[in-house]
C-alpha cells in the first residue's frame, strides 16, 4: 500500500515518526511553496485591497456623516441663540415701552395734579380774601351798632343824646382793647 | 488503542514526477493545503463581495481579522512595519486556517509537520536578514549591540544576542509545530480512551463519560491554541520584522 511505502523508513521496516520522515520534505516543501505563494498573491492583490477600501470607505461614511450631523448641530445652535437674542430683544424692548410709558403718564398725573394744586391755590386765595372782606365788613357793622347801641343806652340812662363823634371815639377805645 | 501517530502520516494522492532524486506527489498534505487556500480565500473575498456599509457575518469576521493582523503590526513596529501587512496577513491566515481544519476529524493538520513550519519560520527569517540589511546596511549590525553595556561584558553579550538571533526560526517553527502535534496526539489518546472504556460494558460507559467531557473540553482549548499559536506567530513575526527595521535598541 503506497501508504505504508510513504511511512516506512527506507532501510529498516520499523515506521518513523511521520513529521521526522525526510522522503515527505521535498513534497511538501513544493506544495508549500506553491500554495503559500499563490495565497500570498491573492491577499496582496485582491483581498487587502478589498477590505481595506471596504473599512476606509465605512471609515470616510462615518465621518462624513459625523461631521455633517455637527454641522446641523450648529447650524440648530445658532438658530436657538438667534432665537434667544430676538426673544430678549423683545423682552427688553417692551420693558423699555412699558417704563417709558409710566414715566409719560407719571409725568402728566403731576403736571394735572400741579395744575389742580395751584387753582386750588388761586380759590384759597380768593376765599381768604372774601373771608377777610366779609369780616372787615362784619366788624365795621358791629362798630355801627355798637356805636349805635352805646347811644341808645347812654340816652336811656341819662336822658340825653350824647353826641355821635363822643360815642364813636368811646367805642373805638373800647374795641381797642 | 488506535495509533495515534497515524493521523500524521503523509499518505500520496498521485505521484508527479522526481526533482534530483526526492519524489515529488500530490499528497493529503497538500490537499489540505489547498483547502486551506480556498477556504482564506472564501472567507475573505466571497464574505466581502457585497461590501456592504453594515457587515454581515463573514464579511465582519473578513474584516476583524484584516484589522486584528494590521492593529497588531503597528502596535508592535509601527507605521514602517505595514508594509510587511501582506506577509504577515497571509502568515496569519494560513496558520490560523491551517489550524482549524485540523481540529476538525479526519482531516490533516498542515501546520502538525516540522518541514512546513520550519519553512515558515524560514521565510520569516530570511525576510528579516535581506530587508534589515537592505535597509541599514552594515548598521543592522547594531542589532547585536545593545547600548549602554559596559565594554568588558560586551563580546559577551554580544555573543548571547548573536546566539538568540539565530535560533529564533528554531524556535519559531518548533512552538507552532510542537503545540499542534502535542495537541492532536492528546485529543487522539482521550478519544481512544471512551471507545477502550465504552467496551467494557455497563461500568465502562460510566467510565467513559469522563474523558468524553475531557475530550470536550481538550477540544475547546484546542481551538483556543490553534488560533493563539497563529496569533504568536503573526506576532513574534511582527517583533522579528520590527528588528529588521528599527536595530538600535
Amino acid at each position: 500500500m503506497a501508504t505504508n511505502a510513504h511511512t516506512e523508513h527506507p532501510g529498516g521496516g520499523k515506521p518513523q515518526f511521520p513529521p521526522f520522515n525526510k522522503e515527505t520534505f521535498a513534497s511538501q516543501l513544493v506544495w508549500f511553496a506553491i500554495f503559500f505563494i499563490a495565497l500570498y498573491v491573492l491577499i496582496s492583490r485582491f483581498a487587502i485591497p478589498r477590505l481595506g477600501g471596504i473599512i476606509e470607505a465605512r471609515r470616510g461614511q462615518v465621518e462624513g456623516d459625523l461631521a455633517e450631523a455637527n454641522k446641523l448641530k450648529d447650524q440648530s445652535d445658532a438658530a436657538l441663540a438667534a432665537y434667544e437674542k430676538s426673544l430678549a430683544d423683545a423682552r427688553a424692548r417692551a420693558q423699555a415701552l412699558a417704563g417709558e410709558t409710566r414715566d409719560r403718564l407719571n409725568a402728566e398725573a403731576e403736571k394735572s395734579r400741579k395744575a389742580l394744586e395751584a387753582q386750588l391755590d388761586i380759590k384759597l386765595v380768593e376765599a381768604e380774601k372774601t373771608i377777610a372782606a366779609t369780616k372787615t365788613s362784619a366788624m365795621t357793622n358791629v362798630r355801627g351798632i355798637a356805636v349805635d347801641t352805646a347811644a341808645a343806652i347812654v340816652q336811656q340812662l341819662i336822658g340825653t343824646a350824647p353826641s355821635a363823634s363822643a360815642v364813636e371815639a368811646a367805642v373805638a377805645d373800647a374795641l381797642k382793647r | 488503542m488506535a495509533d495515534p501517530i497515524h493521523q500524521f502520516e503523509i499518505t500520496k494522492i498521485a505521484t508527479l514526477g522526481h526533482i534530483g532524486g526526492h519524489e515529488i506527489a500530490f499528497t493529503n498534505s497538500a490537499l489540505f493545503m489547498a483547502i486551506t487556500v480556498v477556504g482564506i480565500w472564501a472567507l475573505l473575498m466571497g464574505g466581502s463581495t457585497r461590501r456592504a456599509l453594515v457587515p454581515g457575518r463573514l464579511q465582519s469576521i473578513a474584516e476583524l481579522s484584516y484589522e486584528f493582523v494590521a492593529n497588531t503590526i503597528e502596535s508592535t513596529a509601527g507605521k514602517e512595519g505595514m508594509k510587511f501587512f501582506p506577509l504577515v496577513f497571509t502568515l496569519f491566515m494560513f496558520i490560523l486556517v491551517a489550524n482549524i481544519i485540523g481540529l476538525i476529524p479526519y482531516t490533516f493538520t498542515v501546520t502538525s509537520h516540522i518541514i512546513i513550519t520550519a519553512a515558515l519560520a524560514l521565510l520569516v527569517f530570511i525576510t528579516v536578514l535581506v530587508y534589515g540589511f537592505y535597509k541599514n546596511g552594515l548598521g543592522f549590525f547594531r542589532l547585536f549591540v545593545p547600548q549602554g553595556i559596559p565594554i568588558y561584558i560586551l563580546p559577551l553579550i554580544v555573543f548571547i544576542e548573536v546566539l538568540s538571533f539565530l535560533s529564533r526560526p528554531i524556535s519559531h517553527s518548533v512552538r507552532l509545530f510542537a503545540n499542534m502535534l502535542a495537541g492532536h496526539i492528546t485529543l487522539k489518546v482521550f478519544a481512544s480512551f471512551i471507545t477502550l472504556l465504552g467496551g467494557l460494558g455497563i461500568f465502562g460507559i460510566f467510565g467513559a463519560t469522563l474523558p468524553l467531557i475531557l475530550v470536550v473540553a481538550l477540544t475547546a482549548l484546542e481551538l483556543l491554541v490553534a488560533f493563539l499559536q497563529a496569533y504568536v506567530f503573526a506576532i513574534l513575526t511582527c517583533i522579528y520584522l520590527n528588528d529588521a527595521i528599527h536595530p538600535g535598541h
